[in-house]
């Protein structure tokens, strides 16, 4: 059984009185033990939704309007609010992209890290401080004893990011849910802290969910990846298979569109208009104003996800993606 | 972005606004058209018949039909002086803002804008200012004007006196907030795509700056002209601010504080309810023009 | 070889730091410790590295927006950074810049159409009104804007069409030289090469030379033609681009390329010892990369290595070993 299992599940938001738009519009996901999927999407397609809606962390006036949570067997949407609190930060963590998100500026590194582990566990202050600097070591940051008196902001970016992996780790989850977590950090920076992550999943068969735009880093990172456009996954696979030969025109189209991907000097593939907002989706395949293959039904009827892609025309292995 | 038909839509939602406004626009009209609709005129001394003094309101034993709000100890019409009285407020409340508006914001975009020793110079000379109350400025500089002149001239020019003095008294205020506005807009980029083009300072700030840093000034405004009438109405009370024969609202509750105690409550306490509403119909605006052009408030909208 | 259209002779940049005005010590910044570059007519000039590396301010000293603490800026052979405002209006024309944040570098008060028509009308004001609307009209075609959004604000365009309208404002006194920064950076994944498209089209139909300061180094070896690679304030490597990533001879350059995240993956897979940036207050002595840098010697942490002509290359790089 799946250790994590996402059904048909939506986030909608009020628009004026009496109407909804769905942020969410019916996602699955299923992630075993010890697997790491991407999520892909550019913003407003959703993914930071879909990792808020899995916490429970939906802000009013949102809500989860429909589907099913699975995790460890238990339904997150049905249990009481007691028992969500004593599963997520404990056996899902999550990372944030700006790491002032999870650190509170007016305690030092090492009071926040105590009071994580004593919030979940039955620990002895000796024993939480002990655990702390054992994880800050795991994550690298040098003298790791002495940080712990430090404040948030007498660390770099990096080293903040790092101190946030080492909170979403000193509780053994399961799960890790990372937001962006690289993207204000530089490139080198980013580099180490994304290696540093994938060690950590490795090593302790720890299972992640990295949400981002950068194809890229997912290549690096992931094994399965989902693409998503507009509330919906477009398309879901293993992410070697998606970059090699993307089935999906809009995932063959940012995959084109990368400057790694074209010719020197030459123009870049580049796909028409940009994503509409949940608030005036075309009729059909959302995708289907941008889409070079769009047809008659295509502007008709929402294709069904079949196959890890959701498009009545997919490209075949041998076919590209044209304007 | 705020925009003009969105602040409309919020007001038309919002009960306490629209009575706020109604109140508001009700004593503004009031004011304006008092020379048509006031029964008498109580600046025309030959309407005056000291035979009419303290006359209840005309529903009470011994009222008369021309003086539905009773009469003052010179036999003037409370109503009639209350509609002329309140005009005189509110030209002063808004003079007053108008002087303090001009200052502050002037100065605000200078300090926020150049920096440096301009910056510190303005600011520590605003917190002395701020230092010293309004109304112990206000005092000082009227005291001395009207032992300097006689009765007359102080007559003539106190409305003037009062704009500029409460005026100058407040200019801290829209320097502070302006400069805040200012600080947070000139690193914006747009700021430096203008500076590119080599746009003098003068037309950045004024051009550029100044429309982007203007909403809170707007805001404080409202509540500064709540809070002009009402120093006005304290010095008027102190006996400092408009004599007796152009009476403001607080001039008309100081001449009537006398006769509180010998049971003429009347031309204390219908002035002093009209000061109450129109205070607190102008905070009423001002806290929900807050609310509405705050967009740290603002959710799920834009 | 031509002579360059823009020139900086020994840039020097020092911010000092606001203290506490009893306070002692007068902490400077060093944000450029002697920059020179040569930007040749019709090329795309690359300044790569991180934040804090002191590109931005290299691309705001050249336009003129800070004024260099010691150095010199020339522009067609022309001293510009101790011209008065007068004379150098006309270069100013010459001389454009767009900027990295679409959505703060549209003054929000102002329609697309005053923003556009306010560089002609400050810095060409012989022309008429129906000069002045006819090159708006001109400059909005050429970026691929609609001629209907002439009346509409910022707020009602989304990224890439914001960033179109700053291109459009760049272009519209017909300048030679466009300082870019980072002007893809805040764009989602689509739309980037639509930006990139743009600007490649509009310097072949132009002739324009571009500055491009970035972070991304697959934007620059799609995009440039040479490449400047800075380091806390200072070039560390200036080559061709096609030079520095076949042959990167600089070792923060090998870190910076071997940061990328590939669409290949596996790069990630190894470790990476964290590495900070050295304080810009109080730069090392001698090479700012020593404390990172696995091939220092002492002569590093001593002197600081001068930009020089490696043999056998025609790479500049600014490393004591580099060969």
């Amino acid at each position: 059984m799946a250790l994590l299992e996402v059904r048909d599940l939506r986030v909608a938001f009020p628009r004026g009185k009496s109407d909804e738009v769905e942020a969410l519009r019916g996602v699955d996901l299923t992630l075993d033990k010890g697997e790491r999927l991407g999520v892909v999407g550019e913003s407003g397609a959703g993914k930071s939704m879909l990792a808020f809606a899995i916490l429970n962390l939906i802000a009013e006036p949102g809500r989860v309007s429909a589907g099913a949570i699975t995790f460890d067997g238990e339904n997150l949407l049905d249990l009481p609010d007691r028992k969500v609190r004593r599963i997520r930060g404990n056996r899902i963590s999550m990372i944030f992209q700006d790491p002032m998100v999870t650190l509170n500026p007016v305690l030092t590194i090492g009071t926040q890290m105590i009071e994580t582990l004593k919030a979940h566990r039955r620990i002895s202050d000796r024993a939480a401080h002990k655990l702390s600097v054992e994880k800050l070591k795991l994550v690298a940051i040098p003298s790791a004893e002495s940080r712990m008196d430090a404040y948030p902001h007498e660390l770099s970016g990096g080293l903040r990011q790092r101190v946030v992996i080492a909170i979403a780790l000193l509780t053994d989850p399961e799960i890790i849910i990372a937001d962006e977590p690289t993207t204000a950090l530089d490139v080198t920076i980013q580099a180490e802290i994304m290696a540093l992550i994938l060690r950590l999943c490795r090593e302790n068969h720890v299972a992640l969910i990295l949400i981002t735009h950068d194809l890229g880093v997912v290549a690096e990172v992931t094994q399965r990846l989902m693409i998503m456009y507009a509330g919906k996954c477009v398309e879901t696979g293993r992410t070697r298979e998606i970059i090699d030969a993307p089935k999906h025109p809009y995932s063959a189209g940012l995959l084109k569109a990368l400057p790694q991907n074209a010719e020197r000097g030459q123009r870049l593939y580049q796909i028409p208009g940009s994503m509409p907002p949940i608030t005036a989706l075309p009729a059909g395949c959302p995708y289907n104003p941008r889409c070079p293959r769009a047809t008659d039904i295509c502007r008709a009827e929402m294709p069904p996800l079949e196959g890890g892609v959701a498009c009545f025309h997919p490209l075949t292995a041998e076919e590209e993606v044209t304007a | 972005m705020i925009t003009w038909r969105g602040v409309l839509r919020r007001f038309l939602a919002d009960p306490v606004a629209i009575g706020a406004g109604v109140v508001l626009l009700a004593l503004v009209l009031m004011a304006a058209l008092a020379p048509l609709i006031a029964p008498q005129n109580p600046y025309d001394l030959m309407q005056l018949n000291i035979m009419d003094s303290e006359m209840p309101p005309s529903w009470r034993p011994g009222g008369d039909d021309r003086f539905l709000l009773g009469t003052d100890a010179q036999g003037r019409g409370v109503l009639s002086t209350i509609m002329y009285g309140t005009g005189i407020s509110l030209v002063i409340g808004i003079g007053a803002v108008t002087v303090s508006a001009v200052l502050g914001i002037t100065l605000g975009l200078l300090a926020g804008y150049k920096g440096g020793w301009i910056d510190s110079f303005l600011m520590r000379l605003a917190d002395i200012q701020m230092s010293l109350s309004t109304l112990m400025i206000a005092i000082i500089a009227l005291a001395l004007f009207q032992a300097a002149f006689d009765a007359n001239i102080y007559a003539e020019y106190a409305i003037f006196m009062l704009i500029l003095i409460i005026g100058i008294a407040e200019w801290p205020k829209f320097a502070r907030t302006v400069r805040s506005s200012v600080l947070g807009e000139k690193g914006k980029e747009y700021v430096d795509a203008a500076r590119v083009i080599g746009l003098p300072a003068r037309k950045v700030m004024w051009g550029h700056i100044l429309p982007n840093a203007l909403t809170p000034v707007l805001v404080i405004s409202t509540i500064q002209v709540a809070e002009a009438i009402m120093t006005e109405a304290a010095l008027s009370f102190l006996g400092l601010g408009m004599p007796t024969d152009k009476p403001s609202l607080g001039s008309l509750i100081r001449s009537g504080f006398e006769f509180v105690f010998s049971g003429s409550t009347w031309i204390t306490f219908y002035p002093a309810l009209v000061l109450i509403a129109l205070i607190l119909a102008l905070n009423l605006l001002g806290d929900w023009m807050r609310d509405v052009l705050n967009p740290k408030l603002r959710r799920g909208e834009d | 070889m031509t002579d360059p259209i823009v020139e900086t002779r020994g840039l020097e940049m020092r911010f000092a730091l606001p203290t506490h005005f009893l306070s002692r010590e007068k902490p400077v910044l060093h944000a450029l410790s002697g920059v020179d570059v040569a930007i040749r007519p019709g090329e795309t000039f690359c300044v790569v590295g991180e934040s804090g590396c002191g590109k931005t301010t290299l691309g705001r000293a050249i336009m003129g927006l800070l004024t260099p603490s010691e150095g010199e800026i020339y522009f067609r052979g022309e001293r510009i950074d101790t011209m008065d405002e007068a004379a150098r209006k006309p270069v100013r024309a010459d001389m454009q810049m767009v900027f990295q944040n679409p959505y703060a570098s549209l003054n929000p008060r102002r329609n697309v159409f005053e923003t556009l028509a306010e560089p002609i009308r400050h810095l060409m004001p012989e022309k008429s009104g129906r000069e002045v609307r006819a090159q708006v009209e001109e400059v909005l075609d050429a970026t691929g804007c609609d001629q209907s959004w002439q009346r509409r604000l910022p707020h009602e365009f989304s990224g890439g069409q914001r960033q179109r309208i700053a291109i459009a404002r760049a272009l519209v006194t017909n300048p030679a030289f466009i300082v870019a920064d980072e002007p893809i950076s805040a764009l989602d994944v689509s739309i980037q090469a639509q930006i990139l498209n743009l600007l490649t089209d509009l310097q072949a139909e132009r002739g324009l030379t571009y500055l491009f300061i970035t972070h991304d180094l697959s934007v620059v070896e799609h995009f440039g033609t040479r490449v400047a690679v800075m380091y806390l304030g200072q070039i560390m490597e200036l080559a061709e681009t096609e030079t520095i990533f076949d042959d990167p001879k600089h070792p923060y350059t090998q870190l910076l390329l071997d940061a990328i995240p590939k669409l290949t993956g596996g790069s990630f897979d190894a470790p990476r010892t964290p590495g900070e940036l050295p304080d810009p207050v109080n730069p090392p002595p001698g090479c700012p990369f020593a404390p990172r840098c696995p091939i220092a010697q002492d002569i590093c942490r001593a002197e600081r290595p001068r930009l020089r002509v490696i043999p056998g290359s025609t790479t500049e790089a600014a490393c004591h070993f580099a060969e």
